[in-house]
C-alpha cells in the first residue's frame, strides 16, 4: 500500500492497515540513526516549522533531530501560550508562518483541537505533536513500535496504563492505537483522573493499579503533575505513588516479561520508584530512540512518500 | 383612518383556539374584525392565501448587546433580525455594558427600540447592581420604566440568600426573575457537556448536575418566597423533571427552551466549530428527547432563543476560548415548526410556545388576534424550503449552529401594530 496523509491529526482516524504502514515504515528509518552519517537526502528542500505553543524538551528535539536527519531545514517557534489569549491569535500567527512558505508545520499547544483548528485554515500540512488532553499521535505510534519491538507483536497483548487519564492525550492516542492493533488497554487511576465515558473508546477501567497491571504484558505509567497537587484531584503526592505509582513488589503482580513504559519525562519516586525506574524491564529509553525513527517516518509519509523520489 | 385587510389567511391564535380560515381587518394598527370574508372596502388588501396567520412571534430571551457591544449587534440590527424571524416582541437581557440596573439604560432601549426598531422591545433588568450577586438593583423603579422581569443572566447568582432576596423582592412588584441556573464551581472551566464525546475530544466537561443543582435550589426559593420563577433555557433531563414536578405540587415555576437543546446533541461539537458553543452547552440524545417531552407536556411553557451575537473573531478561535452563545432569532420559527412535522408538538402548541404562553409569563399584551388587540403578525410560508446562509443573517454577527442547513418555513411578511416592518 502507499499511505501519504496531509495531516497527522490524530490516531483517531487511522486503521490498523494505516497505523501498520507508519510503524513499517520506520523501521527503515531506525536504521539511519545509527550510521556513522545519520542524514539522507530524502526531505533536501522541504522546510519544517516546529511551532510550539507549550514547554517540550523530547518531542520537539525528537521533531527537530527527525527533520535534520532527513535533510529538510527545520526551524524552531516557541510561543507563548499566553498570547492565545492577550495580542496574535493562533490564525493571525499561523497565518504569518504560512506566508513563508513551510511544508509541515509540528505544533504541540494546549488548546485540544488546535492541530484541527490549523488543518482547516492552512494549506501546508500539520502534525499534531500534542493538542491540550485530545490526542499526541507520535507518541503513540512510538510506544506501539516500541511494544512490538521488544514483544515482536501487539495483537493480543494486555496494556495497562495508569495516572492522570483526564489530562492526558497520550492515553487517548495510545488508546485508538494498540486496540486497533489488537491489544486489550486497562486504565487505572483515581477516579478523579478518570474521565466519564473513557470505557467508550475500548478499554477497560480499573479503580487500583494491583487489578490493572495483574498479568499485562505491557505497564505504561503516565506522568503526574505534580501541579495537581492540593487541586480537587489528589490530596497529595505521597498518598498519590502509595495507590498508584508503580513501586515495591507491585510489577510481580504483571507478567515476568513484561515491560515498563512511560512517556517521560518521570518523576521518579512518584509513579515510578527508582528500582523500577532503572530495573530491567523498562523500555523508556528505548521508547525515546524510536521516537526519532517514528518521526522521521511520519515527516516522510506527509511530505509525500514514494512519491518523492520522482519530484 | 389606517386600514388592512388580511385575507384568506390559516389564522392560528391558540390563546382563542382559533384556527380556521379567515379574513383578519386591522384598523389604525389594532385589530378591529376577525370573520371570514371580510369586505376590503378602502383598505389595503394583503392576500395571504396558502399562509399562515399567526401573532407576531414573541422571544423572552435574547441579548441584543446595546449599549456597549454594538460590535456584535445593536438594538436596530436585533429588532430587523427579529423581524426577518417573524418576531414582533422580544425580552432582552441586561448583561450589556453599562448592565441594565438603572433607570438610564432601561430608558436608552426603549426609546431606542420604539424610534429605530422594528419590533417591540421588553428590557429584562439585572436582579442585582451591576450583576455582582452583591446588592438589589432597583427592581420598582426599572418595573415602571417597562423592565418585565429580572435576570442576571449568564452570571447566576451564586449567594443563595441574595437570589431569595431578588425572589421576594422582585415579587413585590409582581414580575418574576429568570434564573440562569448553573453552579459556577461545577462548571470548573468545562467548555461543553460533560461525558463520552467531551472525554474524546479532550474538552472540560460540565457536567448536568450544575444545572440541575441549582435549578432545584431555585425552584425550592419560589417555593419559599411564593415568588414567580422563571428557569431560562432548560437543558438536562433532571431539571425538566425538577420544573415538572415543582408545578405539581403548586409552584409559580415556567420555564423556556431553545431550538438549539431540542435540535442538536453534543455531537455536533466534533470539529471543534465554536458555533456549537454555548450555555448550557448541547446535551446528550437522551437530554433532547427530554426537552422535547417537556415541550409537548406542558412543562415547558416558551421557546425562546437564547440569541446571543459574538463578532467572528470571538468565534474564530481554540474551542476553549471561545466564547458562548450562537445567535437564533431567524431560525426560530423553522427549528419551531420542525417539531410539528415530526409529530413532536401539534401546530397549536408550537405556535402557543412561541406567542401566547411567553407573553403570558412576561406579562404583556402581546401573543393574540383578538379583536382590540395591537395588529404584531407574521404571515408564515410553512413549506417553503431555505439554506441557511449566516453571511446573508440580518444580524450583525453570523454565529448561526444551522449555517448551510435547509430549514423549512419562514415568514413571508411581519407585520407591527398594523405596519410591515419585514417582507420577502
Amino acid at each position: 500500500m502507499s499511505f501519504n496523509p496531509k495531516h497527522i491529526l490524530g490516531i483517531k482516524n487511522l486503521n490498523a492497515e494505516e497505523l501498520n504502514f507508519i510503524l513499517d515504515t520506520a523501521v527503515s528509518f531506525k536504521e539511519i540513526n545509527t550510521r556513522q552519517i545519520k542524514k539522507v537526502p530524502t526531505l533536501r528542500g522541504k522546510t519544517i516549522i516546529n511551532l510550539f505553543y507549550e514547554a517540550s524538551t523530547r518531542t520537539r528535539t525528537s521533531f527537530e533531530i527527525a527533520g535534520k536527519r532527513l535533510s529538510a531545514d527545520t526551524v524552531n517557534i516557541s510561543a507563548s501560550s499566553s498570547s492565545v489569549v492577550k495580542g496574535e491569535t493562533l490564525e493571525d500567527t499561523a497565518k504569518n508562518i504560512q506566508a513563508m512558505h513551510p511544508d509541515i508545520i509540528v505544533m504541540r499547544h494546549s488548546a485540544s483541537g488546535a492541530c484541527q483548528y490549523l488543518a482547516d485554515r492552512l494549506d501546508c500540512s500539520i502534525i499534531n505533536a500534542g493538542d491540550g488532553m485530545h490526542e499526541h499521535p507520535s507518541q503513540a505510534l512510538l510506544d506501539a513500535f516500541t511494544i512490538r519491538e521488544h514483544k515482536g507483536t501487539i495483537e493480543g497483548l494486555t496494556v495497562a496504563i495508569v495516572g492522570d487519564v483526564t489530562h492526558s492525550r497520550v492515553v487517548r492516542s495510545n488508546i485508538y492505537c494498540l486496540t486497533r492493533l489488537g491489544a486489550k488497554v486497562r486504565l487505572a487511576g483515581p477516579g478523579t483522573m478518570l474521565p466519564p465515558g473513557i470505557e467508550r473508546l475500548g478499554c477497560k477501567v480499573f479503580n487500583n493499579l494491583e487489578d490493572a497491571i495483574r498479568d499485562a504484558d505491557v505497564v505504561m505509567m503516565l506522568r503526574i503533575q505534580r501541579e495537581r497537587q492540593g487541586t480537587p484531584l489528589i490530596p497529595s503526592v505521597r498518598e498519590y505513588a502509595r495507590f498508584f505509582g508503580l513501586n515495591g513488589n507491585k510489577m510481580e503482580l504483571a507478567k515476568k516479561d513484561a515491560i515498563v513504559m512511560h512517556p517521560g519525562p518521570i518523576n521518579r519516586g512518584v509513579e515510578l520508584g527508582t528500582a523500577i525506574a532503572d530495573g530491567p524491564q523498562n523500555v523508556i529509553l528505548s521508547q525515546v530512540e524510536n521516537g526519532v525513527a517514528v518521526r522521521m517516518a511520519l515527516l516522510y509519509l506527509v511530505a509525500g512518500g514514494e512519491k518523492l523520489k520522482s519530484e | 383612518m389606517m386600514k388592512v385587510l388580511i385575507k384568506s389567511g390559516r389564522v392560528i391564535d391558540p390563546a382563542n383556539k382559533i384556527d380556521e380560515k379567515l379574513d383578519i381587518l386591522i384598523v389604525d394598527g389594532k385589530i378591529a374584525e376577525l370573520s371570514a370574508n371580510i369586505d376590503p372596502g378602502n383598505a389595503e388588501v394583503i392576500n395571504a392565501a396558502g399562509l399562515f396567520v399567526t401573532p407576531g412571534l414573541i422571544d423572552m430571551h435574547t441579548h441584543l448587546r446595546d449599549p456597549g457591544y454594538e460590535y456584535k449587534e445593536d438594538i436596530v440590527s436585533g429588532t430587523l433580525a427579529a423581524a426577518a424571524g417573524g418576531v414582533t416582541s422580544l425580552a432582552c437581557m441586561p448583561n450589556t455594558s453599562p448592565v441594565n440596573d438603572n433607570l438610564a439604560v432601561t430608558q436608552y432601549i426603549i426609546n431606542k427600540a420604539q424610534g429605530q426598531g422594528t419590533a417591540n422591545v421588553f428590557p429584562i433588568g439585572s436582579i442585582t447592581k451591576g450583576m455582582n450577586g452583591e446588592l438589589l438593583a432597583e427592581m420598582g423603579e426599572l418595573k415602571e420604566a417597562g423592565c418585565v422581569g429580572f435576570s442576571d443572566d449568564g452570571l447566576p447568582v451564586m449567594n443563595g440568600e441574595m437570589m431569595r432576596r431578588g425572589l421576594e423582592y422582585a415579587n413585590t412588584f409582581g414580575v418574576p426573575i429568570f434564573t440562569h441556573a448553573e453552579d459556577l464551581s461545577l462548571v470548573a472551566g468545562g467548555s461543553m457537556n460533560e461525558g463520552p464525546i467531551a472525554t474524546e475530544l479532550g474538552l472540560k466537561g460540565i457536567p448536568w448536575v450544575a444545572e440541575d443543582a441549582v435549578t432545584a435550589r431555585d425552584i425550592m426559593l419560589a417555593e419559599l418566597t411564593g415568588a414567580h420563577l422563571h428557569v431560562c433555557h432548560v437543558s438536562t433531563k433532571g431539571s425538566i423533571e425538577l420544573v415538572r414536578n415543582a408545578k405539581a405540587r403548586g409552584v409559580r415555576v415556567t420555564c423556556e427552551a431553545t431550538p438549539h437543546h431540542f435540535i442538536l446533541t453534543d455531537e455536533a461539537v466534533r470539529g471543534y466549530n465554536a458555533n456549537f458553543k454555548m450555555n448550557p452547552p448541547l446535551r446528550s440524545q437522551e437530554d433532547v428527547d427530554a426537552v422535547r417531552v417537556g415541550l409537548a407536556d406542558g412543562t415547558i411553557d416558551a421557546i425562546a432563543t437564547d440569541h446571543a451575537p459574538h463578532h467572528i473573531d470571538e468565534k474564530n478561535v481554540e474551542f476553549a476560548i471561545a466564547l458562548n452563545g450562537v445567535v437564533g432569532l431567524e431560525t426560530l420559527l423553522p427549528l419551531t415548526l420542525k417539531l410539528v412535522a415530526e409529530k413532536v408538538l401539534s401546530l397549536s402548541q408550537a405556535i402557543a410556545l412561541l406567542t401566547c404562553q411567553p407573553a403570558e409569563i412576561l406579562g404583556i399584551d402581546r401573543g393574540t388576534l383578538a379583536v382590540g388587540v395591537v395588529a404584531d403578525m407574521a404571515l408564515i410560508n410553512p413549506n417553503k424550503e431555505w439554506v441557511v446562509d449566516a453571511d446573508k443573517l440580518h444580524s450583525k454577527s453570523k454565529n448561526t449552529s444551522f449555517d448551510g442547513q435547509t430549514m423549512r418555513g419562514y415568514a413571508v411578511r411581519t407585520i407591527l401594530a398594523g405596519k410591515t416592518v419585514f417582507e420577502r
